[in-house]
């Protein structure tokens, strides 16, 4: 059933396919990076393939290897039954101009596993509407997930956010000394420290 | 009586005709676990909103990279503290199929067992505190005590209330204790009724449905689309139950139905669960009537089961491969391989990348609540503030798993 996917893609990507595997029961493609957002654009349309879900969006770091970064997707079909892994590589060897077609128009799932994708390793996902840390915040230098990455590194104390006039700010009102009070409301993020600067 | 001083026309109201914007979380009793959002109201109406998740991250991946495969455990059962079980499980599985190895029956149904068990913990989690944050404190309580039944058993069986770490690569820590199946039967059988009279409580309360029905609708294609798996996406009227699609372990011998709700609203969440449970209590059942009362539950592989005590203590060979295992650990055949069981919220998955030496390489866990968490954007979206409360909670997001 899912060999017959693997043939499927080869056939449709002749010479795109840059190898495939079934290691421990996964079928596995590996793609160009350039391919990566028509394979799977093809890979959700096509009905002999049907994928209409995006379970997990993830990279791996390899810093030995020429492209660096292996960014894998697993997908499944709920009609179908089957599973597929996809892979490609992207990166030089510092970690410099990690970038690939992002996956959000297809599915919105993507959303998310993109922006931790970014978050945690460091991959640039091109077209993605709102690509910003996620589960770290925003002052983190650095992507904890790559290997050049120690683990005990400490991160630099962020600064205190200040507002000027804290004191004699009404506690409730316009003004109320706080970066999600009215007055910031039409900046487009709420969350930007810069937001609560230019005010007095 | 003092007469009126102020001047009515000077202290005429200023309302604002701009939308607010509000900030729930991160230290709100309704968000379970921490998680900020901020909505921008039209009066009560949700006009746009930001999820920020992550405050419970806890680099779990990295940590991860750094021991061999057998100290992931305790890592695991620190990211679902509600069915850590279903964790360790699940991780358990992920590894076995890179060994290629399958535990004996017994383990099997041992498993299955404690994993439905868990499952129950979750869902009373979930749908308790969900009545309780709508106001019914009752059903909370009740669902709760039955929790510490499950508990109870577990505290037994592994020696831990709550991160229990008892999953092994081939096996369990312990084989099941005497009064295992007789203490579990009485304690589902007490989860019947508990369940029994939450829903003669509940589903007659006009208050509770009325804050439910309808409220946080989403479409199967929607949830599909979010990478919504488990309850949640059920509730949405998929039957994509990974226990029924791809099975494991014997899920595929017992009988058990996937329940699914219709509309995808809150309520159906909320009842997606209470037949869930029943459906576990079923299940725990045949398991209990099938597993073997002796037998070993370790797989007979001296590379990855550590050898029984006595021969560690007096034999060589055994004090070397006791040494070996822990201080090496056990060696997983480079490759990759990802393992997915049906966790408590979902399809909870692990990415394994095995470079051949004792230490994982990259162990990615695909939370189910992750990805639940990133559509309560799309479901409060249009509805009224008092709306987010039942809509994340019926979401069941678990902090740990989802920060990581």
């Amino acid at each position: 059933m899912a060999k017959a996917l693997l043939d499927l893609v080869a056939r449709r990507f002749p010479g795109k396919v840059l190898e495939s595997h079934a290691a421990f029961g996964d079928e596995t493609v590996v793609v160009a990076a350039e391919d990566w957002y028509a394979v799977h654009a093809w890979l959700r349309d096509d009905p002999a393939s049907d994928m209409q879900m995006l379970v997990d969006l993830t990279a791996v770091d390899f810093p030995s290897r020429l492209p660096r970064f292996e960014v894998v997707t697993h997908l499944v079909s709920l009609r179908l039954g089957h599973r597929l892994r996809v892979k490609a590589r992207v990166g030089d060897a510092e970690g410099q101009s990690v970038s690939i077609a992002s996956l959000t128009p297809l599915w919105a799932s993507a959303n998310w596993a993109e922006r931790e994708c970014f978050d945690t390793l460091g991959v640039s996902f091109a077209g993605h509407p709102d690509l910003r840390r996620i589960l770290l915040y925003p002052e983190f230098e650095g992507h904890p997930l790559r290997k050049d990455y120690p683990a005990e590194l400490a991160q630099p104390l962020v600064p205190y956010r200040d507002v000027p006039n804290i004191e004699k700010v009404e506690p409730f009102g316009p003004y109320e000394g706080m970066s999600f009070g009215r007055m910031t409301h039409h900046l487009p993020r709420v969350t930007d420290p810069k937001a609560i600067q230019g005010r007095d | 009586m003092e007469p009126i001083e102020r001047d009515l026309d000077s202290a005429e109201l200023e309302l604002f005709a701009e939308p607010m914007l509000l900030n729930v979380g991160p230290a709100h009793p309704a968000t379970h676990g921490t998680v900020r959002i901020v909505v921008e109201l039209s009066g009560e109406t949700i006009e746009r909103c930001d999820v920020q998740v992550g405050y419970l991250h806890r680099g779990f991946e990295k940590m991860c990279e750094r021991g061999t495969w057998s100290q992931v455990f305790p890592y695991v059962d620190r990211c679902n503290y509600v069915s850590p079980m279903l964790n360790n499980v699940g991780f358990a599985l992920a590894c076995e199929k890179m060994l290629q190895i399958t535990v004996p029956d017994r383990c099997q149904y041992y498993r299955m067992i404690l994993g439905e068990l868990a499952r129950i913990s979750d869902h009373l989690t979930c749908d308790g505190a969900m009545a309780m944050e709508l106001g019914a404190f009752t059903p909370f309580l009740w669902m709760m005590k039955t929790r510490e039944m499950v508990w109870d058993i577990m505290e037994e069986e592994t020696g831990a209330r709550l991160t229990h770490s008892f999953g092994r690569i081939g096996g369990m820590a312990k084989p099941p204790t005497d009064g295992f199946k007789a203490h579990t039967l009485a304690v589902i059988e007490h989860t019947g009724k508990v369940l029994d009279e939450v829903e003669r409580l509940l589903l007659t309360n006009r208050i509770f449905l009325d804050r439910l029905e309808n409220v946080g609708i989403i479409s199967g294609e929607e949830a599909i689309s979010l990478g919504w798996t488990g309850p949640v996406l059920r509730a949405s009227g998929v039957p994509y139950d990974v226990r029924r699609s791809h099975p494991y372990l014997k899920y595929g011998e017992v009988e058990f139905d996937v329940p699914v709700g219709g509309k995808g609203d809150c309520f159906d969440r909320f009842m997606v669960r209470i037949d869930e449970m029943r459906q576990s209590v079923r299940i725990i059942e045949q398991c209990v009537a099938r597993m073997a009362d002796e037998g070993s539950v370790n797989v007979e592989d001296p590379r990855v089961i550590l050898p029984p005590k006595d021969e560690v203590y007096s034999s060589i060979e055994g004090t070397i491969q006791h040494f070996k295992i822990i201080m090496e650990g056990l060696k997983i055949p480079p490759g990759e391989v990802y393992g997915y069981t049906e966790g408590g919220n979902g399809e909870l998955g692990f990415y394994l990348v095995s470079d051949g030496s004792g230490t994982p390489y990259r162990v990615r866990i695909r939370p189910p609540s992750f990805f639940a968490t990133s559509g309560l954007e799309r479901i409060i979206t249009g509805q009224m503030i008092a709306d987010v409360v039942p809509c994340f909670g019926s979401l069941n997001m678990i902090g740990g798993e989802c920060d990581r």
